[in-house]
């Protein structure tokens, strides 16, 4: 008989370990990855109770959101954030918990780290205290970002409390155009479906469009369900998956991984899986796409003008007006032509090498605007490594980009990188909410890496298509 | 065992935008703590600095314990200092058309009543208000409503929350502890925990 549990039925399923009477899951937790923001009065909270952390070969840490990336040294320029390091370092020695550090080469966006050191596998519940964890449901696991207090449940218990959320299987199908990326299918799926569209649902992204994606673009896609509401996406495992995952350090090997493996495949919701709702969206539709306002449902294709204060819903006026004021942009405008004053690439949206190579093969030969302060920020301490290897820093910094060190930085500013005053950032990243990167009154256009490299050659946002076009 | 919450009264602070994230809750630089404490005065910051005329901003609401708001409110980061930082500014209870669920469920873990009211509802509390801040505010789990002087709606609230916060199982923590044995045999039967042999 074939089970028409989809995927993450069945993987919540496996992973329950009580229901309680008012139908709340105990969850086992396969994975919990902790950085050193969300975690330090978490691990107060053991101590005060006098607890252990559970599983601690189940549970690694990082540092990200903090981390300069330009001077490393410590102690950090920050007392603050010397000051979250040095409680991350001590509390990972204290209670046993592995810590890929600024001097362990692993180092990175947790986001990113998980994937590359194969942490991250099908089939596993994976908590961390970021809302970007849904990243690692491109491996179809199921990926979830809690807050501190659930940090401290997880360390000290290995499960959390959840309501099991509906599934929602989100198609696309057919081919990509020249100049669409992974990143312009999830802004476009958000925009469609709106940023509180997924609350209560877990997506199941679907469809020949994500069956020929690479597991990066897999994970840009699933990296940012949370900006559609969707606190978990995934896709389902395939012979990508179980490729990328062979040889990594934390994957099993030899028989064992042939056995993870068939495990891994038979978890995929198969023909005949049973969803609570479905969308079904064209490639075809899909345009290079740009935010303009400040929520990531509010953007365009970049032909496409902004949209205006007469045709849009009357619900939604109020935010419109709000998001045009903070942006000082016209409604109806066409939003190419947006000067910009800083492009960032990185996050853990778009900090891979992939992003990194296509970001590269676009500047090349070209050079950064005049007043565009455009920076390069690799995801982790091994794609930095990995492109300096193919020479791509010595392409950005021909091409009048700046070459750092791994973590968040400017996605979030919780470090040295920030915008200043007004400045309009081109970014790769994920959120472009008002004062999101290090200004209270800076602006974010969230793109693809290649648009952004195309923004900071040109100083304003172009159309990759018509760019590319020119470059040739 | 905590507290038993059933209800909330105080008076009120409206907030009617809708898609207000956690970066406005708390911007990201006050994230630089090993601990929540101090967070209260940081709520709204950057939103209190570009407006003079923010709620937050006015002496009347400054006592509140009622933010009435719009909707899918606190969505982005998950970052817990959000709502600590609006529980030590003085709220106690959320009544909003629609929240997003990772900041519902960081409401959950600190005892905040996080309840949710239809959109013409929500108007008439910020309304009433807005009016007279001196207004009694109460939300009520029993009864399941929310009201302001004369106005009043009815609120939903999964019965999971609900129920932890009127018996006073919000120490999840504890509860979650309980059922260590259970753990431990359910680990046996995950087959990545037991060499995908289980």
């Amino acid at each position: 008989m074939s089970d028409r549990r989809n995927l993450f039925n069945k993987v919540w399923d496996l992973h329950t370990v009580r229901t309680l009477p008012n139908q709340q899951t105990q969850l086992f937790i396969g994975l919990h990855l902790i950085h050193e923001v969300t975690s330090p009065q978490a691990f107060e909270i053991l101590r005060d109770r006098n607890l252990k952390v559970a599983y601690p070969d189940r549970t690694v840490a990082t540092v990200d959101h903090i981390v300069p990336t330009s001077d490393q040294s410590r102690p950090f320029l920050d007392g603050l954030a010397e000051q979250m390091m040095s409680a991350i370092e001590k509390n990972c020695d204290e209670f046993g918990v592995t810590l890929m550090d600024l001097k362990d080469g692993r180092q990175g966006i947790v986001h990113v780290v998980g994937p590359e050191q194969g942490l991250t596998q099908p089939g596993m519940t994976i908590v961390c205290g970021d809302s970007h964890t849904s990243t690692h449901g491109a491996f179809g696991s199921i990926a979830i970002g809690i807050g501190t207090s659930n940090v401290a449940q997880v360390l000290s218990t290995q499960t959390m409390f959840l309501d099991r959320p509906r599934v929602r299987r989100v198609v696309v199908n057919g081919d990509l155009a020249p100049g669409v990326y992974a990143k312009d299918v999830i802004l476009y799926i958000i925009q469609q479906l709106g940023v509180q569209g997924g609350v209560g649902y877990a997506y199941e992204y679907a469809g020949t469009t994500f069956d020929a994606m690479t597991m990066e673009e897999r994970m840009t896609v699933c990296n940012m369900s949370i900006e559609g509401g969707a606190r978990c996406g995934y896709i389902n495992p395939d012979e990508k998956t179980v490729e990328y995952l062979r040889g990594r350090p934390y994957s099993p090997t030899g028989e064992e991984f042939e056995n993870a493996a068939a495990w891994w495949l038979s978890l995929a919701s198969d023909d005949s899986a049973e969803f609570d709702d479905e969308v079904v969206f064209n490639a075809a539709d899909i345009e290079p796409t740009v935010t303009w306002g400040i929520t990531p449902a509010q953007s365009v294709g970049v032909s496409q003008p902004l949209p205006t204060l007469s045709e849009c819903a009357a619900g939604e006026r109020t935010l419109l007006g709000e998001a045009l004021e903070f942006m000082s942009l016209k409604e109806g405008e066409p939003v190419k032509g947006t000067k910009i004053d800083v492009a960032f690439i990185g996050s853990c949206t778009n900090g891979r090498i992939s992003d990194l190579r296509e970001a590269a093969r676009i500047a090349e030969g070209h050079h950064v605007a005049a007043g565009v302060k455009a920076i390069v920020v690799p995801g982790s301490q091994l794609v930095r490594e990995q492109a300096m290897k193919e020479g791509l820093h010595t392409i950005f910094e021909a091409a009048g980009f700046e070459w750092r060190g791994a973590g968040c930085s400017m996605c979030l500013a919780m470090n040295p990188d920030k915008l200043q005053g007004r400045e309009v950032c081109a970014s790769s990243s994920n959120r472009n909410f008002k004062g999101r990167q290090g200004s209270p009154t800076g602006r974010t256009l969230l793109m693809s890496p290649a648009m952004v490299t195309a923004a900071a050659i040109a100083g304003e946002v172009v159309d990759i298509r018509e760019f590319a076009a020119a470059a040739v | 065992m905590s507290t038993k919450i059933t209800s909330v009264t105080g008076t009120g602070v409206p907030l009617l935008l809708d898609d207000i994230d956690t970066d406005r809750i708390i911007p990201a630089r006050y994230l630089r703590c090993v601990t929540f404490e101090g967070l209260g005065e940081f709520a709204f910051e950057d939103d209190r600095q570009q407006d003079p005329a923010h709620p937050f901003n006015k002496p009347e609401f400054a006592g509140a314990s009622v933010l009435v708001a719009g909707r899918n409110f606190g969505c982005g980061s998950s970052r817990e200092h959000a709502p600590q930082s609006l529980m030590r500014w003085g709220l106690k209870a959320i009544v909003a058309e629609s929240f997003a669920e990772i900041f519902f469920g960081n409401c959950c873990s600190l005892g905040v009543v996080a309840v949710t009211a239809d959109r013409a509802d929500i108007d008439k509390l910020g309304a009433a208000i807005a009016a007279d801040p001196t207004l009694e505010v109460s939300v009520d789990l029993e009864s399941m409503t929310a009201s302001a002087g004369n106005v009043s709606a009815k609120v939903k609230m999964p019965d999971s929350a609900r129920g932890a916060l009127v018996t006073g199982e919000w120490d999840y923590l504890g509860q979650l502890l309980s059922a260590a044995d259970q753990v431990t045999a359910h680990a046996k039967t995950i087959p990545y925990l037991n060499h995908f042999s289980a």
